[in-house]
């Protein structure tokens, strides 16, 4: 972990080689926009739909090495939140006036907004016990969010619609307009965008903004109010950070992330559906896969969280869309191999080599790759 | 009145099987300031060699072959992953543990597949009638065994030489190696210690009396509520941690019967929620404290 960074120096000689490094950066993260922008046109349906639940990983994971990583507080809580999110989102968007759930109506954009809402307003409301534990008395703390969670969907089913059926979430639309195959035909070099790329382009949106919003935040005076309580709470506190408000601020921007990723999830599983047991859609697994990913990516660096949830989450999906053309898993019940299966044993593998190896994660790695190019340049933050 | 004394002795009886395992968490804490997160894949593995070994060995043979097991893949751990790290920091050899967990995890629920067998056999689903109450059996084999167990534990930790070197090393760890304590050896019988601690629990937790259900991912989030055991005894403390344990199977036995099953598993972590709030360190943990 880096120790807290140093501000820029003010009217420092411009560097040639850093600004063709970070020009190069940018040229980079450009291209990637674009063909990310350009993948609808060529991928059908079952592949969009995989990259669709990379992104959900993505979002999560972010928020997710923005409290571990950068602020240096062990959650195991994230499930928590996705599950709040999730919820927050389809009671808000609800039908009112079902009698068997509960349903505001509101407008589905808005919906997505209030999920966002709700899940940080739960973040802050553990932040007191947040802010009192470190370390791994924090992680098992906040693993108690996840139990809560698995009773609050067993038990409130007028919000959950209850762990046998569920509910469905209301389409997501956009001042009117649809993401679904709804709505106005619109035909793009030939290729029409329906439900699958509309939402391509919803989820990419999302993931883009919540990774500026992240990067704006590790850069800015936050992110170093997170790592300087990270690296020591009693020296964050004599230089003047609230160390409080830092470790609550950082709790509750996660589970922000949190409660988008769970919006994001409820839209694409097209269901919300509380687990019946501990291990499901919201358990402690996904608790576990979340800092798979945020571990492999190189704890605090927030490209590191995309690049693992590109591993976590989509392996599962990449070899589930393969296996049927390769006739690999086609195994069932007792001892199958299963994508699902197969993935874990991949990140958790992942995580033993990550920390055996190199603990910086995939970021470190893939610092010292451009590094070795730019040699002069300093090291970047995480 | 009855129900509540049958409640509080069934939940003792699960107690002393949490404090079973919590305190293995404790041993390895105390040695490595290390938290297992594998430590629910210990249990599977010594319940799953039991279930392997049971045909050929009989019931006596084959638990023993699983507690020796459950053992030994603490050993293999320590011994292959957390000693060759020496470098990094306990936080992330945490996270390194959460790694094995989901792979031995994974691969055991998926050579059980459909089968969730029971395990103990010997005293399993014999409950029998004490001055009105129904008593089951396991609870009661449970608490003899725990306190046996853990009196042995206390004693060694108290009075051999390995307990003086473990102290030594929960102390100050480089002053103990200066001292001439092999680290690597307190090391890795506590790993040890704790993977047998485990592979007894496992032996009453798949059982008709204890969970109702065989070895299954069940028996591993079983495991788990150990976890709340050890931090709200307080993650140093070996006191704690079966004060700790006897705490989460009285809350689990007595909520799931007042309030209601579902909740029972939250009831748990609430408590610990509670005590933490009130004592960041758990009960009897030793507190952190920082100078400026």
């Amino acid at each position: 972990m880096s120790e807290v960074d140093a501000p820029p120096e003010p009217q420092a000689p411009p560097r040639p080689r850093r600004n063709l490094a970070k020009l190069v950066r940018t040229a980079a993260w450009l291209a990637l926009l674009v063909v990310l922008l350009a993948l609808p046109l060529y991928l059908d349906a079952a592949w969009l739909k995989a990259g669709q639940y990379m992104m959900i990983g993505g979002v999560g994971a972010i928020g997710l090495t923005l409290v571990v990583g950068q602020a240096g507080q062990l959650s195991l809580a994230h499930a928590f939140f996705l599950l709040a999110g999730g919820t927050a989102y389809t009671v808000l968007s609800g039908p009112a006036g079902d009698d068997r759930v509960i349903g505001f109506g509101l407008d589905p954009g808005l919906s997505l907004l209030g999920a966002v809402a709700v899940a940080a307003l739960l973040g802050l409301a553990f932040a007191p016990v947040a802010g009192r534990l470190r370390g791994i008395y924090l992680g098992v703390a906040s693993l108690a969010l996840v139990f809560l969670g698995l009773y609050f969907g067993q038990s409130a089913e007028e919000l959950t619609g209850g762990t046998s059926t569920g509910r469905t979430p209301a389409p997501f639309s956009l001042f009117g307009f649809p993401f679904t195959n709804d709505g106005p035909e619109i035909t793009l070099l030939g290729v029409p965008i329906r439900q699958a790329e509309r939402t391509w382009y919803l989820f990419l949106l999302l993931t883009v903004l919540a990774f500026v919003i992240a990067r704006g935040a590790v850069h800015g005076r936050v992110g170093r109010s997170w790592r300087a309580v990270r690296d020591n709470e009693a020296a964050a506190a004599v230089m003047g950070v609230s160390v409080m408000r830092a470790k609550a601020g950082a709790f509750a921007v996660s589970s922000a992330y949190g409660g988008l990723a769970g919006a994001m999830t409820v839209l694409w599983f097209d269901i919300l559906k509380p687990d019946e047991s501990e291990f499901g859609t919201y358990g402690i697994n996904v608790s576990i896969a979340f800092l798979a990913m945020v571990i492999i990516g190189g704890l605090g660096s927030v490209p590191g969280a995309l690049v693992g949830a590109l591993i976590v989450n989509g392996l599962p999906q990449v070899l589930a869309l393969y296996s049927a053309d390769l006739g690999w898993f086609s195994g069932t019940g007792d001892g199958a191999l299963t994508p699902v299966l197969v993935s874990s044993f991949v990140y958790g593998a992942a995580i033993v080599l990550v920390v055996l190896f190199e603990p910086g994660g995939l970021a470190a790695i893939g610092r010292r790759l451009t590094q070795r190019r730019f040699r002069r340049q300093p090291p970047e933050e995480k | 009145m009855n129900t509540f004394l049958q409640l509080v002795v069934n939940g003792l009886g699960k107690g002393a099987v949490f404090a079973l395992l919590a305190l293995g968490f404790v041993i390895i804490f105390k040695a490595t300031e290390v938290v297992n997160f594998a430590h629910g894949s210990l249990v599977l593995f010594g319940g799953y060699l039991v279930v392997v070994t049971r045909d050929a060995l009989g019931w006596v043979g084959a638990s023993l072959v699983g507690i020796v097991s459950a053992g030994l893949l603490g050993l293999v751990v320590e011994r292959l992953l957390l000693s060759r790290s020496r470098h990094a920091d306990a936080n992330s050899l945490a996270l390194l543990t959460i790694g094995v967990d989901v792979i031995v995890t994974e691969e055991i629920v998926r050579r059980l597949g459909v089968t969730l067998p029971f395990l103990g056999d010997a005293w399993d689903a014999k409950p029998f009638q004490l001055g009105g109450i129904t008593l089951f059996r396991t609870h009661l084999v449970a608490l003899g065994v725990a306190a046996v167990l853990i009196t042995a534990f206390w004693l060694a930790f108290k009075y051999s030489n390995w307990g003086v070197a473990m102290r030594a090393q929960a102390e100050n760890r480089e002053a103990a190696a200066l001292m001439g304590i092999r680290s690597s050896r307190v090391t890795a019988t506590a790993w040890l210690v704790a993977g047998v601690l485990a592979g007894v629990a496992v032996l009453f937790i798949a059982t008709q009396d204890f969970s109702g259900a065989g070895l299954s991912r069940g028996t591993h989030s079983i495991a788990l509520a150990a976890f709340p055991a050890a931090i709200l005894g307080g993650l140093d403390s070996t006191a704690g941690a079966v004060v700790g344990g006897l705490v989460v199977g009285l809350v689990e036995a007595l909520s799931a019967q007042y309030v209601s099953f579902d909740f029972s598993k939250s009831a748990v972590f609430l408590v610990m929620l509670v005590v933490l709030v009130v004592r960041p360190s758990g009960l009897f943990g030793t507190r952190e404290r920082t100078r400026v």
